[in-house]
Parts: structure tokens; sequence; C-alpha cells
């Protein structure tokens, strides 16, 4: 059988066409839905894409959960429609009340873009069953405005009820943080001014003031300040998903950190009931998509 | 004397009526960490100004609206688009007649205290 997975394109969005392609490399046929069509054009699940929608104006994902298309997706998500919102994608799904909680200003105030471990929490859902639990992924992000926070009461009650999806994690190895393993340095760091690279900057006599190495490792665990190192939540019943890494970007060794990410996508097609597309299809889509059939389990 | 050709000129009083002003401001709420109040800080300490213990980052909005708008529908606007209600408190102050508009240098004293009135 085959399925069809829509993505959002509001003004500003920017990764709707890794999104799409993502949809493509699962064998779903991709479906492109504007911010003004409150139609939702019958498709089996929704991706509500990264990028700047609406400018970020107001708050960052606020004025996209009044567009026309997110009420037809509030309807459907409330009806069992598998939702998954991508960094700006997460914030539009917070502000329109679908998952619990908001995305504030990095802690550091610094635009962070670099790949980053994260530790796969739950398994039982729409978009996470391809993982084991406890799972390390190497997964990009990119955002200014990514600082997970919810009242403690929520958040407690997120834990309670197993609703975290990932944490940040300083990765494989991460206990002994100076060891500076092959393992760690996958997660390259900041553009620009990397983490690995502060790290191994001479202490003394550096231009710049030595960071310590708890400081660190306590970035290099959690990117943004998020309370509880939370990357990413979802509803009771695991449908609906958001985080703020890109999976759609780790998908394709080419131009990715490895293809961790095709877990979330290759869970959905699990849930949709979808075949794994056929040897053509992927080699003509992607050469290394067919080397990483085994995914998670080779990723690791 | 000959009336303009177009626009009906309405009574005096009908014209002040018809519109009303209205300033939300919408702060971060103090348990939760606000960074750009802290760069602020560190700015205004950079700048050479003592004393000044705490800068909280926040938004206002003017708003002009009809008459027949209630109190409760600028409540609900508030709450529902201009504040997010996780992260933020907000109050709503409907601003008297003949006073500037608070976006005017001479808008100090125009709203009310931070945690004042609507705000939860």
């Amino acid at each position: 059988m085959t399925a069809r997975i829509g993505v959002i394109t509001f003004p500003g969005s920017l990764d709707d066409v890794d999104a799409l392609r993502a949809a493509r490399t699962i064998g779903a046929e991709s479906v492109p839905l504007w911010h003004a069509d409150a139609d939702l054009h019958g498709v089996d699940a929704v991706i509500v894409p990264g990028g700047f929608s609406y400018g970020d104006y107001l708050r960052a994902g606020a004025i996209a959960a009044q567009a026309p298309v997110m009420r037809s997706v509030i309807d459907a998500a409330r009806g069992g429609l598998p939702v998954l919102g991508i960094c700006n994608g997460f914030q539009v799904l917070c502000e329109a009340g679908l998952l619990p909680g908001a995305l504030m200003r990095n802690a550091g105030l610094t635009f962070r873009c670099r790949d980053q471990y994260l530790t796969v929490e739950r398994t039982s859902t729409v978009w996470s069953s391809r993982y084991v639990e406890g799972e390390q992924i190497l997964i990009p992000l990119k955002h200014a405005e990514g600082r997970y926070v919810a009242s403690d009461r929520d958040l407690d009650a997120l834990e309670a009820e197993c609703r975290v999806l990932f944490r940040y994690s300083a990765g494989p190895g991460a206990g002994d943080a100076t060891a500076g393993d092959g393992a760690s340095s996958r997660a390259r760091g900041d553009v620009g001014r990397g983490v690995a690279r502060s790290r191994s900057a001479p202490p003394d006599g550096a231009e710049r003031e030595p960071r310590d190495e708890t400081a660190a490792a306590r970035d290099l665990a959690n990117p943004n300040g998020s309370l509880r190192d939370i990357a990413g939540v979802c509803s009771a019943d695991g449908r609906i998903a958001g985080l703020m890494p890109h999976p759609e970007h780790a998908i394709d060794a080419l131009t990715g950190p490895g293809t961790d990410g095709l877990g979330m996508f290759r869970s959905l097609a699990d849930a949709l009931g979808l075949r794994p597309p056929t040897p053509a299809a992927t080699a003509a889509s992607t050469p290394s998509a067919a080397s990483a059939t085994t995914s998670t389990a080779g990723a690791r | 004397m000959v009336a303009p050709p177009c626009a009906p000129i309405l009574p005096l009083d009908e014209q002040e009526q018809a519109v009303a002003r209205v300033a939300v401001d919408v702060v971060i709420k103090t348990e939760i960490l606000d960074p750009q109040g802290k760069a602020i800080l560190a700015a205004l300490d950079r700048a050479g100004h003592v004393g000044i213990r705490s800068v909280r980052a926040g938004k206002h909005f003017d708003l002009e609206v009809d008459d027949s708008v209630t109190d409760e529908e600028l409540e609900k606007l508030a709450e529902s688009v201009l504040a997010n209600p996780v992260i933020e408190t907000w109050t709503v102050t409907r601003v008297p007649d003949g006073l500037a508009p608070s976006g005017d240098a001479t808008g100090i004293g125009v709203g009310s205290g931070t945690d004042a009135g609507a705000s939860r």
C-alpha cells in the first residue's frame, strides 16, 4: 500500500523540501500543503517543517499556529493523524496547543548550528519505533530559540507519562568528558567556533578566555539550556511529536552527519503499513539510503 | 458655508468615541530565565549605569479598537495570541482619552505596573 505524507509550507519555511524528500525516501508520496489552504488533501500524516514562519514575528511559531491549515491539522491530530513538528514546526505545535511547553531564546543567546547527539527516551511512538531505548543518535540542529520550557508541574507530568521523546546528550563515552574519543568528536562543534576546538585550545595564553571543562561538557550535553535537556516531546499516544533537531537533514551520509534521522521516517512508514521502497526507487533517490536499510542498529 | 462633497461630517462626540486605545504589555514570567534581559543588564553596566539590579525584556502592543470591543474580548486576545500563558504574563490597559499613545516620548505613566491588573 502507499501512503501520502503532507508537508506544510508557510511563508518563511525553509526545510519543507528536505521533509518532502524524507517522505519520498521511505517510499511515501510527498504532498506539499499550503498554509492558507485548510484542505489536508487526504494525507496520512503531516510534517510541520523548520524555518522562520511569518518571520517569527510575535513569537516563533505563534502566527503560523493561527494559519488556516493548522486549524485542520489540530482537528485531524486530535482524531489520531500522526503529526511531526521539526524545529520551527515544533514551535508551531507548542503554540497551537498540540504539544505542551514552549521554546524560548537559547540560554546563551547564540544561534546554535551543529550536529548533536540525542538519547532516544521512548520508542513506543509512531515516530520512534525503529530506535532502541537509550540509543544515541546524531542529528543536526540549527536554531536560536530552542530552549524548551514548561512549568515544573508540567515537566513532572511529562516524565511520568513518558512523553519526553528525545534528550540532548553529550554522546557515547560522554561520562569521560575529557577523553575526546572518536565517537564524541563525531559531534562537530558550532560552525566557526566549535566546542571541540575550544576544548583543545591552549588553556593559558590564549586570546580567548579559556572555557572551563565543566561548562564545555555541559554545553556539549545541552546546546540551548532546555529544561531537563529535553530535545523533543510527544503526545501520550505517541502520534504527535516535536523536536528541535532536524532528522530530515540526517537521512543521507552525503549531506548529513549520517542516517540516524531515517529511523523517525521509517517508524512512520511502519505505522502506516508502508512496504520498504523497492531497490530501484531507493537507488534513484540516494545511494546511501540503500545501505542504511538496517537503519538504527547499524548507525550506533 | 458649504459642506465638503464626500465624507459625512459626524458630530464631534461620535468621532471621539469611534476608537479606543488599549495597551498590552507582555513580560516573561519571573521564574523563567530571560537571557536577553541579562545581556541588556550587562550592557547597562558597561555603559556606566550603576545601581541597575535587573532587566526583563518584554513586548508592548498599542491597539486601536472599536468601542464595541469588550474587556473580556481584549483579555481573550491577549491570552490566546499576544501572550503565551506558558511563559509570559501580561497586562491589558485601556488608555484614558487625552493621554498620548505610549509609543510617544511622553508615554510614561500610561500603563499599569508590570504585574498589576489582568496579569497572571
